[in-house]
């Protein structure tokens, strides 16, 4: 039987997959052809979805944004056989966007079915797994450890040292937690995986919860992903079914189990903290550190609380040992980082790229530049909390050190590529809007301050004393720098200090008083 | 997506029953109520306040704190509308002003009628933005044609 793959994950949907999936099944039926339907994750390379490929002796052969429309024709011309079509892409791998990348977390997705636990395990998945058990939980830490892996949310604390101080703590009940409260804006990878590769986190996880001797996982899914939601779930009965998971997980001897649960709306619940309140079911409001979470975590035990894509690391790194994982990268960046290219962009999607690469390779050699066919004015990095790059820092590479450098942050990997139609001092004004909606209340500097900083951002919008405001400003913000408790209030000044740095005009002589007040 | 159920005290009840034993039961339990009557009821706080043995004011604290848990039903259909960065960059601010010029719909502004649309801030689409939710179904690379064809849509929706 002819396999049809058409993807399923939540992106592609809202590109229109469903309804291809659809038309094709029933062309299909119509011409009495015998085919089947898998509902593959997707490649990342979002622009072309709904992206249809088919198997070949060469290889899976693909068919870019395909519509309900083009589905007789694609079959008219020999669909699916191949055929010549304007839509036809050729082989899938041979794709430059995909071919230039280094897929390791992400090498299965969009390849295989994300619920079948045959074709994960058929495209190397449980390797690394396996190897952890072999190898026992001391020498599993000391590989992530070797590995270089530092946390992928943002912070890119070390994660071997987080599993270090969790193995070492004495507690009857440990846990581990995985954080896809995946909020920045011009980031996806957290989705992409959960629908694309499911298994990849639970067998992350898996390896993590061995290495500390938890028994018991829990994934903090965003409300905003319903759709993720239901396929890991749903990937959660699979993994219990096959025996990965329960009293003998994967036959190892020793008790593992997983629960997703879904988050409310509160973009402060990524916040590490915050998350854990939120599981107990409280208030996601921050909890000051010490204690760390590694000692007293979720109710109070010790645990191991890591960003999807940190657990998601972990199996290729003890499929394929430390250093494979650490000859990729820069400086104290090893590791890939799956970057995700947002906003007015030709070619959005998710590169996964040693760390180390710049801005401007990734927004114009896979991005392709603007989508609007604008010119670019600035690139925010690192979701509402990272700064705004001008043209003259977007060849700066994106690793953890340097970043920090030029006073930015790498965080989650996003990129939003922003037009010349940007306007800098409405950016800053909508970043402290956003802290204010979104701050859980516990410190003054954040609560409030991102209130005082819409206020002020406003007459500064306005034309009144932009000079002195725009001195106000960053002097609220190093209130907010140096005095909030977490990264909410103590980063929102980022994007702002950001635009005020390197696009000071927008702060100047504004003539558009209209626009002031919205 | 969103159910509709009317509210019945003695049911959510039982809905709560069934997983106050769970460790950090709180929200799951909120997620079943708006998953099944669309909204928190003022009657279920002491519900929930009883069964996990903690106060109303707590529970009121955890419900009022998290956006999802309106305390109201919407009464047609819900779009939820991306205006986080990526969405701006590519043009939703445009869309959100379109809709009150065009349409007469106010984004937030909770008016009842056939169709509520709410501000949401990242849905994920980033890289094909802008992008929204209509009854929990995904749209991206909107336009103000897409638009058009999204408020009829919700429009002619089975009340």
């Amino acid at each position: 039987m002819k396999r049809i793959y058409v993807p399923a994950d939540s992106t592609a949907l809202a590109m229109g997959a469903d309804e291809v999936a659809e038309a094709i099944g029933t062309e299909a039926r119509e011409r009495g052809l015998n085919v089947e339907i898998v509902r593959n994750g997707s490649r990342g390379l979002y622009w072309l979805e709904p992206l249809v490929e088919i198997d070949s002796p060469t290889g899976r052969l693909g068919y870019g944004n395909v519509e309900v429309e083009d589905v007789a024709l694609l079959f008219d011309a020999g669909f699916p056989d191949g055929g010549v079509h304007e839509k036809a892409l050729g082989l899938i791998e041979d794709i430059p966007y995909l071919k230039k990348q280094q897929r390791l977390t992400f090498a299965r997705c969009g390849k295989i079915d994300p619920l079948s636990t045959d074709e994960y395990i058929a495209e190397g998945g449980l390797a690394g797994w396996r190897r952890a058990l072999t190898i026992g939980p001391n020498a599993t830490v000391e590989e992530v450890l070797a590995s270089g892996l530092r946390g992928r949310g943002g912070a890119g604390f070390p994660t071997g040292i987080k599993w270090r101080t969790v193995a070492g703590a004495s507690a009857e009940q440990k846990y581990v937690v995985c954080n896809a409260d995946e909020g920045d804006s011009g980031t996806f990878a957290d989705q992409m995986l959960l629908e694309g590769d499911p298994f990849t986190l639970i067998e992350g996880m898996a390896i993590s919860a061995f290495a500390v001797g938890a028994t018991q996982g829990y994934v903090y899914i965003r409300s905003e992903y319903p759709h993720a939601y239901g396929v890991f779930r749903n990937a959660i009965m699979r993994a219990r079914a096959a025996g990965w998971l329960g009293e003998n997980a994967l036959g190892s001897g020793v008790a593992f189990d997983l629960e997703a649960r879904l988050g409310a709306g509160a973009y402060i619940c990524g916040e590490e903290t915050s998350l854990l309140e939120s599981l107990e079911g409280k208030r996601g409001q921050v909890r000051p550190k010490p204690p760390l979470p590694a000692l007293q975590g979720l109710f109070g035990k010790p645990t191991v609380i890591n960003n999807l894509l940190s657990f998601a690391a972990a199996p290729w790194i003890l499929a394929n040992g430390a250093k494979a994982y650490a000859d990729f990268g820069m400086g104290r960046s090893r590791g890939t980082q799956p970057f995700q290219l947002a906003g007015d962009i030709a070619r959005g999607g998710l590169v996964e790229l040693a760390l180390g690469v710049t801005i401007r390779q990734l927004i114009e050699d896979f991005g392709g530049g603007t989508r609007s066919g604008r010119p670019i004015r600035a690139v925010q990095v690192g979701g509402p909390l990272g700064a705004y790059f001008p043209d003259r820092l977007l060849d700066t590479e994106l690793d953890y050190e340097k970043m920090a450098a030029v006073k930015g942050m790498l965080g989650h990997g996003g990129l939003v590529v922003f037009n010349d139609t940007v306007d800098l001092a409405a950016q800053a004004r909508f970043a402290f809007d956003f802290c204010a909606k979104e701050s859980c209340g516990k410190c003054t500097p954040c609560r409030i301050g991102s209130i005082r900083g819409v206020e002020t951002v406003e007459k500064i919008i306005a034309g009144r004393n932009a000079e002195a405001n725009v001195e106000l400003v960053r002097d609220l913000c190093e209130t907010m720098t140096d005095g909030s408790l977490c990264a909410l209030g103590g980063l929102t000044p980022l994007p702002v200090i950001s635009a005020l740095d390197n696009f000071p005009e927008d702060f100047r002589d504004r003539p558009r008083m209209a626009r002031a007040a919205e | 997506m969103m159910s509709r159920e009317p509210w019945d005290a003695e049911e959510a009840r039982g809905l709560i029953a069934s997983r106050r034993d769970e460790p950090g039961a709180m929200l799951p339990i909120l997620h079943d109520l708006l998953d099944r009557y669309g909204y928190i009821d003022d009657e279920a706080i002491p519900l929930i306040a009883e069964a996990l043995n903690v106060s109303r004011a707590e529970t009121l604290g955890v419900v009022s704190f998290y956006h999802d848990f309106r305390r109201a039903p919407v009464e047609g259909a819900l779009m939820k509308l991306c205006r986080a960065e990526s969405c701006q960059a590519a043009g939703c601010e445009d869309l959100v002003a379109y809709l009150v010029a065009r349409h007469g719909l106010t984004v937030d502004a909770h008016e009842g009628g056939p169709i509520t649309i709410e501000t949401v801030y990242c849905l994920g689409h980033c890289a094909v933005s802008p992008a929204a939710l209509l009854d929990g179904h995904p749209y991206a690379r909107l336009t103000r044609e897409k638009i058009d064809v999204l408020v009829a849509k919700a429009k002619g929706r089975p009340q």
